[in-house]
């Protein structure tokens, strides 16, 4: 997927208050057959079966599809997606974390990710912030408040801030991670360079 | 004072990154058709070849039909299949291809040609990759981007997870299977109870348990969020393992038994988290929600809205309106629309032995559909020489083709929206098994007494 530099973004959020979203949610096993990497085919089918029917139809009550959500995410706007608990659970599908890529989310802001999913999204240049559980609560409040609240995660400082309630609380992420995406690298790169030290491995291991 | 996973994980550490993960050197990389293709275009595109191809084995399991397997009738499932044919054939990598004798879900093949071994680090672009731990390995899912690297370096750069160790004491009662020691596990841990850690089973069920029950447990430790499941290797794993085709053989074999010996958590290791159950306290288990850890004892009622907690009443009412079930009801005695035995948690040769013990003299309900899915050729050969597909065609049961078939609707083998499925595969999800699908998880006896009763029913009275 596309590298992107990732250093401060400021944007409205969409809101997805669902418990245990599991990345058969986030993209169906259907959409799993094709090899392509085009980020559209994977933006169009993220969260496919709450946003539609099995006719195609938008499901209007889904949170996606109400008016002041529905809007494809852009500069500034529902670039954060705001979550449940144990965002990613499940399978280990990188094509979750293309969906949310390819659908234009920048960050996922949520109490608690499943491992390998926390993974792929920083592997696809989207930050996965940890927030407290008050934190959440507040944001989740802000935004049904006012769907144009905004918020404000700065990688380089590890903030995190609710604009309109000005609270704002420091998220974790190791220096190394945090170096590849503000720089837009990727751990392949990282891997290729050490070379000689996976063959100086292999060979004391002989 | 090391913990079992500390040692298979210290063993592989080729360098820690500053401030940073540490950058771990893998044994094994199993590659399917779904998670491997744009990997291989990754290193396509960096103009790099494969590391270590001779670490590599590669097979097509979740396109795969189970009614025939001349062909793919679906053009982006069948290029997908091909895709994978085609970069092995490129990259020069070991691979099964459908309909070989070979070939079978990765999670069933790899321990059963000894591929998976005690002491290796082991990933798949895949979650349950977490069963390949029951050998004793370290075995972890991984994303497509962690594919390309392993495929470019043989290494992955992972944070280190935090242990916990789960016992279980005592003896299991008849009826009680691996299945429904992890499904009960997971209901007292949740699906998120064991995010970041590693898992070792250990106590004296663990210990007495089969390979094929140990694999089940293994298998489905990330349902409950963990990084890996372990086990120690012990006669169990060595017997299993002695004499299948990758295995070592002669001297080496002697040589690596004596050093696998030494792979066990110290006495006097300390785990970030320690659980113990009584083995007494587990019953036959089944799911009445959406996500593996909402399940009961199969004789239970679903939980009143009264026992569910404040914060979580909404969701819980959310799980049972789509399973169209209600608080407090009962599920035994129901009548199920579709039975699947299979999958890479329950599609090996005790597996079927369990189904066909149950079946054994009786007859398919008329009202089931049954699908019965060996986990590899390998597992189908088996249940043909000890004459269990006579037992099973006796009973009305067609045995069908080794595939990942009806576990996740990547292929023909679809539940349709509304009909309720009995199913000893791994996930109960909204869609799982198609849209609108609606999916209880069992033990393959749970779902042998479905299947010849027609509805949710005790196994313990059927043995």
């Amino acid at each position: 997927m596309a590298k992107q530099k990732f250093n401060i973004i400021q944007s409205t959020c969409i809101p997805i208050e669902i418990t245990n979203c599991n990345t058969d949610l986030i993209i169906p096993a259907r959409y799993l057959s094709s090899t392509t990497r085009d980020p559209d085919f994977f933006g169009d089918a993220f969260m496919h079966d709450l946003r539609f029917d099995i006719d195609g139809k938008p499901k209007e009550d889904f949170v996606m599809n109400r008016p002041e959500y529905s809007e494809k995410p852009h500069e500034g706007i529902h670039e954060i997606i705001v979550a449940g608990d144990n965002w990613g659970s499940g399978s280990s599908r990188e094509h979750a974390a293309w969906a949310i890529a390819g659908y234009g989310v920048r960050a996922v802001v949520s109490c608690s990710f499943a491992d390998i999913h926390r993974n792929n999204l920083l592997n696809c240049f989207v930050l996965p912030v940890v927030v407290s559980r008050e934190f959440r609560t507040e944001l989740f409040e802000t935004i049904a408040r006012n769907p144009q609240a905004e918020v404000k995660i700065d990688l380089p400082a590890q903030t995190i801030t609710n604009i309109s309630s000005g609270r704002s609380e420091k998220f974790e992420i190791n220096g190394y991670k945090k170096y590849c995406l503000t720089n837009a690298l990727d751990d392949i790169d990282f891997l290729l360079e050490n070379k000689d030290k996976i063959k100086d491995f292999e060979a004391a291991r002989q | 004072m090391k913990t079992l996973f500390d040692k298979i994980w210290d063993a592989h550490v080729v360098q820690n990154v500053k401030d940073g993960p540490t950058q771990l050197y893998i044994d094994r990389l199993f590659l399917h058709e779904v998670t491997s293709p744009q990997a291989f275009d990754t290193l396509r595109d960096k103009g790099i070849g494969v590391f270590r191809s001779d670490r590599l084995v590669a097979m097509p399991d979740h396109n795969t039909p189970s009614d025939q397997q001349d062909h793919i009738d679906d053009p982006v499932g069948r290029n997908q299949v091909e895709t994978l044919k085609r970069n092995c054939c490129q990259f020069g990598i070991k691979h099964f291809d459908m309909g070989t004798k070979d070939n079978g879900i990765i999670h069933v093949v790899g321990p059963e040609k000894a591929l998976s071994l005690p002491g290796m680090t082991i990933v798949c672009g895949d979650s349950h990759t977490s069963t390949h731990g029951a050998v004793g390995a370290l075995a972890m899912g991984i994303g497509t981007s962690e594919v390309a690297q392993v495929l470019a370096s043989q290494c992955i750069l992972q944070q280190k997870p935090k242990s916990m160790r789960i016992s279980i004491e005592g003896e299991l009662e008849k009826g009680v299977t691996a299945k429904d020691v992890a499904l009960y596990i997971m209901s007292k841990l949740t699906t998120s109870g064991a995010t970041g850690y590693v898992v070792e089973y250990a106590g004296s069920a663990i210990r007495s348990m089969s390979m094929e029950g140990r694999l089940t447990l293994s298998n489905l430790s990330i349902e409950m969020g963990s990084r890996a499941g372990i086990i120690a290797p012990d006669e169990i794993t060595f017997e299993y393992l002695k004499g299948r085709e990758y295995a070592p053989k002669g001297e080496a074999w002697d040589k690596s038994v004596e050093q696998w010996k030494t792979l066990r958590s110290d006495e006097d290791a300390v785990f970030d988290k320690e659980v113990t159950f009584k083995a007494e306290d587990i019953k036959p288990r089944i799911t009445y929600g959406t996500n593996p850890g909402a399940g009961v004892a199969i004789d239970e009622a679903i939980p009143t809205l009264d026992e569910i907690k404040e914060t979580d009443k909404a969701g819980f009412l959310s799980q049972l309106s789509y399973m169209q079930f209600e608080p407090g009801e009962k599920l035994e005695g129901k009548a199920v629309d579709y039975c699947f035995l299979g999958a890479c948690t329950n599609g090996r040769i005790e597996d079927f032995r369990a189904f066909a013990s149950i079946v054994k003299g009786r007859k398919k309900a008329d009202n089931v559909v049954a699908w019965l899915v060996p986990g590899s050729w390998s597992v189908r050969r088996q249940i043909e020489e000890e004459g269990i597909d006579k037992i099973l065609k006796e009973a009305g049961f067609e045995l069908r083709l080794p595939s990942c078939s009806a576990c996740l609707a990547m292929n023909p083998d679809k539940v349709p929206a509304g009909k309720l499925c009995v199913s000893t595969s791994n996930r109960n999800f909204v869609g799982r098994q198609g849209p609108g699908a609606r999916t209880i998880l069992a033990s393959p006896l749970v779902v042998a007494a479905a299947a010849v009763t027609g509805k949710i029913t005790d196994p313990r009275k059927m043995l």
